[in-house]
């Protein structure tokens, strides 16, 4: 089958590699019919995830349909699904709490190696990611196998389009969940860092939530001006003072909550973020916090923080003392997909939530190297792009 | 040092005073701080000063969301084992109740060990021991104990051994991803993962081997 494989920082192709089959019992496999380039792409992409090989599958956005399926499966051959990034057993401890995204049996043991002396704990598998996650081949590619596919993927009801459902996989119950993660109370305030998909479906989520105001933070025009169409205020921080800004904005109190939507590759020229590149060049496991320490220092007193945006090593210059003395409640993780995908599909159905607005250009899989470059370069015309195998 | 091949290591290690005292029962040497501290709640064998003479021990605990006594008659019949355990090649009965292992080697080689059951307990404790003769010298035990409000199981096993050529040994079997500490996590984890979910989690995208 043709798969879009990692290389290299910066160098992604469309190979020929070898058709997936069953391995597992739990097993299905699917013939994929969309999946999207994610944000979460882009740092494997930009080589500051560690982990990788070459020739990896990327892709953890996908949905297609049921082409083979192991004696343990509930899947049948022919239905359509959707499918969570997040790999997960369904049955530990973690899975039974729905903290999904925690799965102790998801990630192989000997890869477990790599994040339990990293983090204290082995971190549970994903699709189209470092080994550290797994390993597990992705969906930017013909097939891809589903392992524990009686607990992951969503059967989509005919006559809903791709485009209407894809982002069920990631990006939607990702801004969700950082939205339900601030806790929104009647007359909140709450500040989004990043427009990007997640931080975009974070403003429709909070708004849904009865946020009163949310106010976004980006620097490109275009995607600041779908923010505006979701009811949000908006600050360009190219042009603005963020901090200050919110501070004015909200009478000197802050934002009730915050959101970082950016992660570990903030873009700007705060000396901070600055230093920060360069740590990042040199391989030292750091992150760059900018838009992280913004929010904190930002959010009102006894506020909420939450942090949807990846970080994977080491940060600098935190404002610990901002956290303690101001009283803030901090939540983060991949994301608990499979807690959402039913309640999502529902508001999508009703028409709730728009979906397909967010989705720039539809490429076939063998331009997916195009898409990545534009997706990382052009990122204000290019804010969401779908492969089509 | 005196040789400790016949001891019953375990049984040493088993009893659950501090950490200190089972270190200074295997050396027969009191240290200082073993009289100055008081014993506490960790397994003796994450003593900081470990000493277990020539011996290598190999422990770790396991949560897993299943009754003590299912896991224990899956552990029990030893033929099983080689489903979670990388370098088990196979455990078949042996003569009076003995089990022949046969252990995966560095440099495709097998070593064949053939040990007896020392102490049992069902649903609790199973405890082995290889014969005198054996190739290798090792015992090894596994508790099952209840953990709190349903959780589970909480599985520790313990191996001890006298590796092959010593340090040297060690080093050999380390080069070829065979350290019985890693070994040992990863395997307690697959026998979680068979035993919560019905399969080892792998990567592999194909049946046969890549
Ligand atoms: N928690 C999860 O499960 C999960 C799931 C998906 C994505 N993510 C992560 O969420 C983050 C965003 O993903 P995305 O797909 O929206 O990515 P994206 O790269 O498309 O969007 C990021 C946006 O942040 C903006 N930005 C950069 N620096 C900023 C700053 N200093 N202040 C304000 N805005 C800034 C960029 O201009 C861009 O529009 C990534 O870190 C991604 O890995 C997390
Ligand atoms: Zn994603
Ligand atoms: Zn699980």
């Amino acid at each position: 089958m043709r798969a879009l494989t990692w290389h290299g920082t910066h160098d992604v192709r469309v190979d020929t590699v070898p058709d997936p089959q069953i391995v597992n019992p739990r097993d299905a496999v699917l013939k994929v019919t969309s999946t999207a380039i994610c944000g979460s792409d882009l740092h494997l992409y930009d080589g500051v995830i560690p982990g990788m090989l070459s020739g990896d599958i990327l892709g953890h956005e996908f949905m297609g349909e049921v082409v083979d399926v192991g004696p343990k499966s509930t899947l049948k051959k022919g239905q359509r699904v959707v499918v969570p990034f997040t790999i997960s057993c369904g049955s530990c401890y973690f899975c039974q709490k729905q903290q999904y995204s925690a799965c102790d049996n998801s990630n192989p043991a000997e890869k477990q190696d790599i994040s339990e002396p990293l983090y204290g704990h082995a971190v549970s598998a994903l699709f189209g990611y470092s080994h550290m996650t797994g390993g597990y081949p992705g969906g930017q590619a013909e097939y891809v196998r589903v392992p524990f596919s009686d607990v992951g993927p969503i059967v989509i009801p005919d006559g809903m389009d791709d485009d209407e459902v894809l982002f069920l996989s990631d990006i939607l119950p990702t801004g969700w969940m950082a939205a339900e993660n601030c806790d929104i109370e009647p007359g909140d305030t709450v500040a989004v860092w990043g427009c990007g998909p997640v931080g975009l479906f974070a403003v429709q989520s909070a708004k849904l939530m009865g946020a009163e105001r949310v106010i976004a933070i980006d620097h490109y025009p275009h995607r600041l001006e779908l923010a505006r169409k979701f009811g949000a205020e908006t600050i360009d921080f190219n042009q603005t003072k963020v901090g200050e800004a919110l501070m004015e904005m909200t009478g000197g109190i802050g934002p009730d909550a915050v959101i970082d939507a950016v992660g570990m590759e903030a873009h700007g020229f705060a000396p901070d973020n600055v230093l920060e590149v360069a740590k990042q060049k040199l391989g030292v496991a750091a992150d760059r916090g900018h838009a992280l320490r913004e929010a904190i220092v930002s959010v009102r007193k006894g506020g909420r923080v939450s942090m949807p945006g990846v970080y994977g090593g080491f940060l600098d210059k935190f404002p610990l003392g901002a956290m303690m003395e101001k009283g803030l409640q901090w939540r983060t993780g991949q994301t608990h997909v499979q807690r959402y995908t039913a309640d999502l599909l529902r508001r999508i159905q009703e028409g709730e939530i728009d979906t397909t607005f967010l989705i720039s250009h539809r490429l076939p899989l063998e331009e997916a190297p195009t898409g990545y470059k534009n997706f990382h370069s052009k990122q204000d015309e290019w804010t969401k792009v779908v492969l089509k195998p | 040092m005196q040789s400790h091949s016949q001891r019953p290591v375990l049984g040493l290690l088993a009893i659950g005073v501090g950490a200190a005292v089972g270190i200074a029962l295997l050396n027969q040497r009191p240290s200082r701080s073993y009289r100055i501290a008081p014993p506490d709640s960790a397994p003796g064998r994450l003593a900081k000063h470990a000493d277990f003479g020539d011996y290598a021990v190999v422990g770790k605990t396991v949560l897993i969301d299943k009754p003590r006594q299912e896991l224990f008659d899956y552990w029990r019949d030893f033929s099983n084992l080689s489903s979670f355990m990388e370098n088990i090649e196979a455990v078949k009965p042996g003569t009076n109740g003995s089990s022949i292992w046969t252990i995966a080697a560095p440099a495709g080689q097998s070593v064949e060990v053939e040990t007896q059951v020392v102490d049992e307990r069902a649903g609790e404790l199973i405890a082995w021991r290889s014969v005198e003769g054996s190739s290798i010298d090792t015992e090894g035990r596994v508790a099952f104990r209840d953990a709190p409000a349903g959780r589970g199981t909480y599985v520790e096993a313990i191996v001890a051994y006298k590796p092959p050529g010593g340090e040297l040994g060690r080093l050999i079997a380390k080069l070829f991803q065979r350290e019985p500490n890693v070994q040992g996590r990863r395997e307690l984890k697959r026998f979680k993962m068979l035993m919560e979910t019905g399969e080892i989690a792998t990567s592999r995208n194909r049946r046969e081997a890549a």
